[in-house]
């Protein structure tokens, strides 16, 4: 188990090493951070000292492992716009985008699995034509127009929700919290059904095509023929079998949802990270984009290894192989 | 009174082509402890009634017509709450591919408890303390080390042990097995054949042992029932059925089996394939294959009557009046 972690992390380091030089090449071929910087007015020698104190005068392979080195540190330079550590302007802003990443990713799960497992038993039921109807609605609609939509129902015309921000947050050390307070959660709902409800229909659509499929097995005809309860065959045997697909699914759209709050954050002017990006895209800020880039990949891979591990927890199949290749 | 009752039974398939009558007008009796085998070519129904009886036919099939009763009690109406309890408890039931029959995600002992306690209501402890020797009596080997392993650790065999230790765990009087040997290895066949056949008598069970294969008929059963498409064509003791078949068809099928004893130098072989669902021909179905085939045959669908030996078939040749050299 220790083994298969560790290995893991190995494979873990081509991917973060590849990338790093990606994010690395935007500083060489995405504007010049110099002209940048300077503005309008400068001699040849400010010129010069800026390029100097920048590292911009060493070979590639020199700057590229001073760029390594700071970002092992956590070091991702000075934003070009805002003149600060782009790390403690991430910081800042990351308690928002997970808070509304998780909570979500929670909406999405806790309704989109029951919804799932409900459609898939009762395929004929009109409840189930219902909630299929509304998750095409789901998939097919873009995200902007449904915060614009909830925002028109919700904030403008009937008034109970806050239309942007984060509303009042508590400070827990250096993490803003929004769960505390009432304006708080207030302001959460709508970016959160936002940024959840295609991941919700997705999830729903995923465990209803597996229970379909599962439910035609012979272990599902099995578990019938031995007088087990419906409850007992459709929760426990039945949906731990569609678990693995949904396991994938959901990990993978975590990422996404945190990756690509960038939307959602934008219609909603929420204070965290997709916002920051965004900002730092239409001013070819490069520190910014570069660290981002390298965060989103951490936080697939560590997503990754977590998917795996859920794996393991749940198919014993799995389990000698993941042991043996290991050992 | 039988134990096991049917009576014209009847199960259809709406298709878009019409409907398809699967079983059709099928009726026998199994008495307490009697083992009695369903031959017929696939696709003749046997499968389907020993499905239908415990009422897990898939959807759209249904029950069209007909009775099943349980000692004396009807089945085939009662609420599908009620059925779970005959199912497991009063009916048990064994599958063709131990491969997928059981659950890859639980361990088997934990399937052996939970199918005990849902009709025995057994604690933890007893359960798993009689999951462990019901695992000794289907011969796994170290069975209290092994109650704890996973389907997939076991081979093809000792699963399909683990499935009759299932289907006779909760001390069922009738156990349907439905093509128990045919996915196992030949050199296993016998010994899950004799394994059944023991534990069978040594509880008193009766088993509806649905199978193509002669050989374990002839070996296992007490009472044979001959199934051509949809319908019972002959039934009777096994040893009758098997040395003096009346209705041609049998007699066909029992020609075809090769044997040790005499020498033939070709085996018999009946002309011809079993017609489909779809196009059952008028008359009795067996009549353009048939080598005594007469005008009534075509016209005119016979029952199972009386033969002049002990077995019942569905023939004109043994109606009251019909010469026997019409043909």
């Amino acid at each position: 188990m220790f083994a298969f972690i560790v290995s893991r992390l190995f494979q873990a380091l081509p991917v973060m090493f590849t990338v790093s030089l990606i994010s690395f090449a935007m500083f060489a071929y995405v504007g010049d951070p110099v002209a940048i910087m300077l503005g309008q007015d400068y001699t040849e020698a400010q010129r010069q000292a800026l390029i100097r104190d920048l590292g911009l005068d060493q070979p590639f392979f020199v700057q590229f492992f001073e760029y390594l080195k700071n970002a092992v540190q956590g070091e991702f330079g000075l934003s070009y716009r805002l003149a600060r550590p782009v790390s403690d302007l991430i910081l800042e802003r990351a308690p928002a985008t997970l808070e509304l990443s998780f909570t979500a990713a929670f909406l999405a799960l806790a309704i989109g699995v029951p919804m799932g497992v409900y459609t898939g038993l009762y395929r004929e039921s009109w409840l189930s034509r219902f909630f299929l109807t509304i998750s095409l609605i789901g998939v097919s609609l873009p995200t902007f127009l449904i915060g614009i939509l909830l925002i028109l129902v919700f904030a403008v015309m009937l008034g109970v929700l806050p239309s942007f921000g984060r509303g009042d947050t508590v400070a827990i050390g250096w993490w803003t919290t929004g769960f505390l307070t009432a304006s708080g959660l207030k302001a959460l709902i709508l970016p959160s059904i936002t940024l959840g409800l295609f991941q919700m229909t997705l999830i729903m659509r995923l465990v209803r095509a597996e229970m379909l499929e599962v439910l035609r097995t012979d272990y599902i005809k099995f578990a019938r023929a031995r007088g087990l309860s419906n409850r007992a065959v459709h929760f426990g045997h039945a949906l731990k079998n569609t678990l693995v697909p949904v396991i994938t699914i959901t990990g993978l759209q975590l990422g996404a949802i945190i990756a690509f709050a960038i939307v959602t954050e934008t219609v909603f002017q929420w204070p965290g990270m997709g916002l920051l990006f965004i900002q730092a895209v239409s001013n070819a800020d490069i520190p910014i984009m570069a660290a981002y880039l390298m965060m989103i990949a951490l936080l697939f891979v560590i997503i990754n290894l977590v998917v795996d591990l859920l794996y393991y927890l749940v198919d014993p199949r799995l389990r000698g192989s993941l042991a043996g290749s290991a050992r | 009174m039988p134990l096991l009752e049917v009576r014209n039974l009847r199960v259809e398939f709406p298709t878009r082509r019409g409907v398809l009558t699967a079983v059709d007008d099928v009726s026998f009796s199994i008495d307490e402890g009697e083992v009695l085998g369903v031959v017929g070519e696939s696709g003749a129904g046997k499968s389907i009634t020993g499905t239908a009886i415990i009422r897990l036919i898939e959807p759209p099939g249904r029950i069209a017509g007909g009775e099943v009763l349980l000692a004396g009690r009807r089945i085939d109406n009662i609420a599908p709450e009620e059925m779970r309890h005959v199912r497991g408890k009063q009916i048990g039931a064994i599958f063709q591919d131990p491969l997928t029959t059981l659950n890859p995600l639980y361990s088997i002992g934990r399937q052996l408890a939970e199918t005990m306690q849902t009709h025995l209501g057994l604690s933890d402890r007893d359960a798993r303390a009689r999951a462990i020797r019901w695992l000794e009596d289907v011969g796994i080997p170290g069975a209290a080390q092994r109650i704890d392993a996973y389907p997939h650790q076991f081979s093809g065999g000792m699963r399909q042990r683990v499935v009759i230790a299932l289907a006779l765990c909760a001390e069922p009087k009738l156990v349907i097995a439905d093509e128990p040997t045919t996915a196992l290895d030949v050199s296993i066949q016998a010994q899950v054949i004799a394994l059944l056949k023991r534990l069978c008598r040594e509880h008193g069970t009766a088993v509806m042992l649905v199978t193509h294969d002669m050989g374990v008929i002839a070996e296992t059963a007490d009472r044979v029932a001959v199934m051509y498409a949809g319908r019972i064509a002959e039934i009777g003791p096994v040893r009758d059925v098997v040395k003096g078949a009346r209705h041609p068809y049998t007699e066909g099928l029992m020609g075809s089996i090769p044997s040790l004893t005499h020498r033939v130098e070709r085996l018999r072989q009946i002309d011809g394939s079993m017609p489909r669902l779809t196009d059952i021909p008028r008359g009795c179905a067996f009549n353009p294959r048939c080598t005594k085939v007469f005008d009534r045959c075509r016209i005119e669908r016979p029952d199972l009557m009386a033969t002049d030996g002990p077995t019942r078939a569905a023939c004109w040749l043994y109606a009251k009046g019909e010469a026997r050299d019409a043909a």
